[in-house]
């Protein structure tokens, strides 16, 4: 007979080699019940939205009625809210995102450059109730008093003046917009910044041994190398923007209806289900608001799809040259 | 040195002096919002913070006084209900990711993962009150807690995958080459080589989802006074600064600051320390 050890020692083994494939199955069960819920979400959601969805048929994507006592429902003046709001929240974070991404990559120090992406990325970790705190005791009434007036006066002349048009509440489209370029910009800088750190160094030292200036190696070496990067990361931000709740929800004025005027207030997809879900009464009304849900749900996963490409793409293409 | 230049060539540095002011200025003014957002909250929210804040129940509107202490207990319980959900599922899907998974299943799950990420915050609470308040017939803090857990999974699984991939191949290698089978090797000595950085990404996934309302709204609703299980209305510090700053009292408000303050604090807290843990050791993945 052999020795206990050498008895033991195949039988170990064996037991622990079983122990892959076991550990294997276990961690695949976890890993496939993201799987099972995500399903599970578009189903719900999908399930949920049907008596709307046969009742409206497409027509609800694109009517402005919105009265929950006659259960009459559209979505056009929450989808026109949510695209203009993010439309505005973009034009203003991009040119400043971008900037700001081309400071901290190309000039900043690179202990400088740590240090302030570092506070960017606490303010990424802001919660967005805390902005809209913010939003409704500062921003708005800076935005009743001062700047919708001074706007409404620069652009007095045609054909701008409906856009600016109407009393000024602080409240709408426009405060939107402006607390969502504060939320999305964290984004734009954190991704661009990756993006144009990824162009290979080469690149920049042949457009300056050139005669190029700074900025010129910048403008059109460095920032056309990072493109998709830096378009990637707006889309990003864009669906940020798209899916943003609370801080919107507490300037945008509640209106149901589509205004020209963009400091209006209005309404958002986001706005109207957080708003009005708890309390919906009705089978109709809990149906209309779910499947507003599940359109914002396929605006923002489209989005995120087409900016998730674009990021991938930069980023091997910045790994092959370098 | 006096060059005579071009008058080209002077616009040309112009151009150049000008736009990287502007730079510049992007940085400084984005970076500058975090300082306001700061000093804001401190100077509307500081007096209030005070110890009724954390011991007392809110008044109803009109009486001054009270505090959010049934918020805080509120918070903490949906959050430790999600965290005790979100966390070992994340953890271990995450070891799945990096160390099993063959490649076009492993795709399939990341991508899947990266979308659950990207479901805006709101339609996470439909999806919850579809599967949990629906089908009970009551908002819980069980219903709540689910929907953060929800959305603390992908950031979970994603980090650890991430971590775990940092791991030199040759500690892998050496501990395999003793003999020792891969489950063990992650168990002694991948995983404990990255938990720096997977206790990082814990860290931020859970500040992160501390702070959602949207989910919450029409999960855990809402209560002013204290819940006796986890099966009825829950409090909690994001909702109650909700409904405080958009409610017309001016009490109310002064209690919505202190508590942004306090929430905002643990937030960054949070995040501080989740990120001193990992500049000692790996880097912070992107």
């Amino acid at each position: 007979m052999a020795t206990p050890a050498a008895d033991m020692r195949p039988k170990y083994k064996k037991a622990l080699i079983g122990g892959d494939e076991l550990a294997k199955a276990f961690t695949f069960l976890f890993a496939a019940l993201i799987l099972v819920v995500t399903a599970m979400l578009v189903a719900e959601l999908w399930r949920t939205s049907s008596p709307a969805k046969e009742k409206f048929g497409i027509g609800f994507l694109t009517s402005q009625l919105w009265n929950p006592v006659t259960d009459e429902y559209g979505a056009l003046p929450f989808i026109y809210g949510t695209i203009l709001t993010s439309t505005l929240a973009l034009v203003i974070a991009v040119p400043l995102g971008v900037g700001a991404a081309i400071y901290l990559s190309e000039l900043a120090l690179p202990r400088v450059s740590n240090a302030l992406t570092f506070l960017v990325e606490l303010l990424a970790a802001v919660p967005s109730v805390i902005f809209g705190l913010l939003a409704i005791f500062t921003l708005v009434p800076a935005m009743r008093d001062y700047v919708q007036p001074a706007l409404q006066k620069i652009f007095s002349f045609q054909p701008m003046a409906p856009f600016f048009d109407g009393p000024t509440f602080g409240v709408g489209y426009l405060t939107a917009g402006i607390i969502l370029a504060v939320m999305t910009f964290p984004f734009i800088i954190s991704v661009s910044r990756e993006a144009l750190m990824a162009v290979p160094r080469e690149q920049r030292e042949a457009a300056l041994a050139l005669g190029a200036t700074k900025w010129e190696s910048t403008w059109q070496i460095v920032l056309p190398y990072a493109k998709l990067g830096i378009l990637g990361s707006i889309f990003l931000g864009l669906a940020r923007a798209l899916g943003e709740t609370m801080a919107v929800t507490m300037v945008i004025g509640n209106s149901e209806a589509i205004h020209q005027s963009i400091i209006s207030p209005g309404y958002t997809i986001a706005a109207v289900i957080a708003n009005n879900f708890a309390e919906a009464s009705g089978k109709m009304f809990t149906s209309a608001l779910v499947e507003l849900g599940l359109v914002l749900f396929a605006l923002t996963m489209l989005i995120n799809g087409f900016a998730q490409l674009m990021i991938a793409l930069t980023t091997n293409k910045g790994a092959k040259k370098s | 040195m006096t060059i005579a230049m071009s008058p080209r060539n002077r616009r040309r540095l112009i151009v150049n002096n000008v736009m990287l002011t502007a730079t510049f200025l992007c940085a400084a003014i984005t970076v500058s919002s975090l300082f306001l957002i700061l000093a804001y909250l401190l100077k509307n929210g500081a007096q209030s913070v005070d110890l009724n804040f954390f011991t007392q129940l809110p008044k109803s509107p009109g009486e001054l006084g009270g505090g959010m202490a049934n918020a805080i207990v509120g918070s903490a319980t949906i959050v430790a209900l999600a965290s005790a959900i979100g966390l070992p599922i994340g953890f271990l899907a995450g070891v799945y990711l990096a160390e099993f998974s063959p490649k076009s299943l492993g795709f399939l799950i990341r991508y899947t993962a990266d979308l659950l990420n990207g479901v805006p915050s709101i339609v996470i609470g439909i999806f919850a009150w579809g599967l949990i308040v629906h089908n009970m017939h009551h908002f819980s803090a069980l219903a709540g807690g689910f929907a953060l857990s929800l959305m603390l999974i992908p950031i979970t699984a994603r980090g650890t995958e991430q971590f775990l991939l940092e791991v030199p191949r040759t500690m892998r290698e050496g501990a395999l080459a003793l003999g020792a089978p891969m489950w063990v090797t992650i168990a002694t000595v991948i995983v404990p080589a990255a938990r720096k950085g997977i206790m990082t990404s814990m860290i931020l996934g859970v500040a992160r989802i501390s702070g959602e309302t949207a989910p919450l709204l029409f999960t855990a609703l809402g209560n002013q006074y204290w819940a006796t299980s986890l099966n009825e209305p829950t409090a909690s510090l994001p909702v109650m600064i909700f409904t405080h700053a958009t409610a017309p009292y001016d009490d109310w408000h002064r209690q919505a600051w202190a508590a942004g303050l306090v929430l905002l604090g643990l937030v960054f807290i949070a995040n501080i320390l989740a990120r001193t843990i990992v500049s000692r050791g790996a880097s912070l993945p992107k």
